[in-house]
């Protein structure tokens, strides 16, 4: 009972943190067509400013939630003006761009907190259940995998600036015809999917050694999540998380955390292939 | 034919003035790396994520032969052979599923995250190849290096080696030269830039595109095997996206769709990357990531077409085509 609770968490978790890995580049790819292979990087810088506000003093959950949101949001504002803004439409060219970001973003990173590893520690004490000790932050996590699924849905869907932006994303002309800037609403997309990545490495922050290069952990697993769902956004999202996070817990579980990695990996080989258009290509057809 | 076989005699004659031929050997072997993506992708449109994969493989290939035969010219030939029967199961895979531009990367960078995973984390003692422990993270040293055919105990190292490399580079780069020139070449050319056409022309896509793929991963293979020989040891990291990487942004940075490009591309950034390595003011992957992206934004073509179209608008005027006379002729018809 005890354990059968304890796995039910972690499958829990890990397909939250998946939901939340992938967030921002699902906005950034299912709203934009732009592959951002700075994702990871975005996450990591993330958690740097987490890691660095709360050494400033600031309380730990304003810095998760709020601070490190604002500031890796306005460093993709920068990175869209000056980069990406020439490249929409060009699938590759964009991918190429930001895969040399997210180098930079590496380099500068290193030549400022140094090649170090740095962390907080969880601000949520674990507790125990029957034999079994849980880390309570996962809790934490859960919820904001949740809460943030509902609020893109209600933005999304029940906002009147939602609703522009999903039809720029289908039709940039008719949005245009309209009175809508689509480089403006692009901007705007960018800088809530640059915020999403920002927010995702903050909360994640507590529970790794932040080092320069720890985007790339996140960057493999956020691609293959939203390729894997495919064109619709929230659907998508959860479909692919859910398989892979329960893909990737099973083979935990039974064998070993290595195995799960790669059943992940070969889960997500055999899903193209079969579904090339990615889950909702082929279910959940036209949902959001 | 001619004019490569003098140029290339040329550069292997006076190269080893200019820099010492330790370093040179490997900028030759990324060379041969990135020739092996610019086949591909430059001429048959697929751009692969991994083809560290097939480079990481050729040098585990030879590492892990080489151990158990002790003698370098099997494990040569089985290192280019194992990544390009490889390829051909992942290729045939892909594109007989008829996946395409990003799900195609996705699923070459999956592979060779499979590859660096497993590879990372095999330290443990059951993971043995015949005589050879994969040793996980610290990779597998002190494997017989590269010798002469038949004699295990006449190593070739040092000068010799670089000139060993050089050839086989400049023998790589004649047979894709003869390999695009054939028909297989110009249908695979052809098949980059409109595929549907080309299937409606009744060539079987699928199987042409496979082909392709594994003859580039057998490219990478040899540089991997070439790799292991220079390096004396390989390690997990040959198989990491930093490399991949790499690969995609020597061919960016050279030109796609040159044959010299990636090969000049993967030179002069490794030996950039080399000189910058001697400061540390700022840092390297700065530097890269800057490159990559200032040439995305400003010279999508890389440098080589674009050198050659500056060449043909600066002393191209006596080849200019007879485009007055056809333009008079319409205006009067």
């Amino acid at each position: 009972m005890d354990l059968g609770f304890v796995i039910f968490i972690e499958m829990l978790y890990a397909v939250a943190s998946l939901v939340l890995i992938s967030a921002g580049l699902a906005v950034v790819f299912g709203m934009m067509k732009v592959i951002n292979l700075a994702h990871g990087e975005f996450m990591m810088l993330g958690g740097y400013a987490t890691i660095t506000a709360v050494g400033l003093g600031v309380n730990v959950f304003v810095a998760m939630l709020v601070i490190a949101p604002l500031i890796v949001g306005l460093i993709g504002l920068i990175v869209e003006r000056l980069v990406i803004r020439h490249l929409y439409g060009r699938l590759v060219d964009t991918m190429l761009a930001t895969w040399g970001l997210s180098l930079v973003f590496i380099g500068l990173a290193t030549m400022i907190f140094g090649n170090t590893t740095t962390g907080i520690s969880t601000p949520i004490p674990g507790f125990t259940v029957g034999n079994y000790q849980i880390n309570g932050y996962n809790f934490f996590i859960i919820v904001v995998a949740i809460v943030l699924v509902i609020a893109m849905l209600a933005v999304l869907k029940g906002t009147r600036a939602g609703l522009i932006a999903r039809g720029t994303m289908q039709r940039a002309d008719m949005a245009a015809a309209l009175g809508y800037s689509p480089d403006r609403i692009y901007m705007a997309t960018f800088f809530c999917g640059a915020a999403l990545s920002g927010l995702a490495g903050a909360v994640l922050a507590p529970l790794v050694g932040l080092v320069p290069t720890s985007g790339g952990a996140y960057i493999a697993k956020a691609f293959i999540t939203v390729i894997a769902g495919g064109p619709s956004l929230i659907a998508g999202l959860i479909s692919s998380a859910t398989s892979f996070g329960l893909v990737s817990q099973i083979f935990t579980f039974t064998i070993s955390p290595v195995i799960g990695e790669v059943a992940l990996l070969v889960a997500a080989v055999i899903l193209l292939r079969l579904m090339p258009q990615g889950i909702t290509g082929r279910f959940f057809k036209g949902k959001l | 034919m001619l004019i490569t076989l003098v140029v290339s005699a040329f550069l292997i004659w006076v190269m080893p003035m200019l820099i010492a031929t330790y370093t040179l050997t490997v900028l030759v072997i990324y060379g041969m790396l990135g020739l092996s993506l610019g086949l591909i992708w430059g001429f048959g449109g697929i751009l692969c994520f991994g083809q560290a994969a097939f480079f990481g493989l050729g040098a585990y290939t030879y590492a892990i032969a080489a151990v158990n035969i002790g003698e370098s010219t099997v494990p040569m030939v089985l290192a280019v052979l194992v990544p390009a029967i490889f390829a051909a199961l992942l290729g045939a895979m892909m594109f007989y599923g008829r996946l395409t531009d990003v799900y195609l990367g996705v699923i070459t960078l999956v592979v060779t995250l499979i590859l660096f995973k497993f590879v990372n984390s095999s330290a443990g003692p059951q993971f043995v190849i015949g005589k050879a422990r994969m040793g996980g993270f610290n990779g597998i040293p002190g494997f017989q290096t590269l010798n002469v055919p038949g004699n295990p105990d006449a190593y070739v190292w040092g000068d010799p080696y670089f000139y060993v490399c050089a050839v086989a580079l400049v023998i790589v780069f004649l047979l894709v030269t003869c390999l695009l020139r054939s028909s297989f070449g110009r249908i695979a050319i052809g098949i980059r830039e409109n595929e549907t056409r080309m299937a409606l022309m009744g060539y079987d896509v699928a199987v042409r595109k496979t082909i392709l793929f594994a003859i580039g991963a057998a490219i990478a293979g040899l540089a991997g095997a070439l790799f292991a020989n220079w390096a004396e040891i390989v390690t997990p990291g040959l198989f990491s996206l930093g490399q991949s990487a790499e690969i995609i942004i020597w061919c960016i940075v050279g030109g796609l769709g040159t044959r010299f490009g990636p090969i000049l591309g993967a030179a002069g950034l490794a030996y950039l990357k080399f000189v910058l390595g001697q400061q540390s003011m700022i840092d390297n992957t700065l530097i890269t990531g800057l490159i990559l992206v200032m040439f995305v934004l400003f010279l999508p073509k890389g440098l080589v077409p674009a050198v050659a179209a500056l060449w043909r608008i600066s002393f191209g005027r006596t080849r200019r085509k007879p485009q007055r006379t056809g333009r008079r002729r319409a205006r009067h018809g």
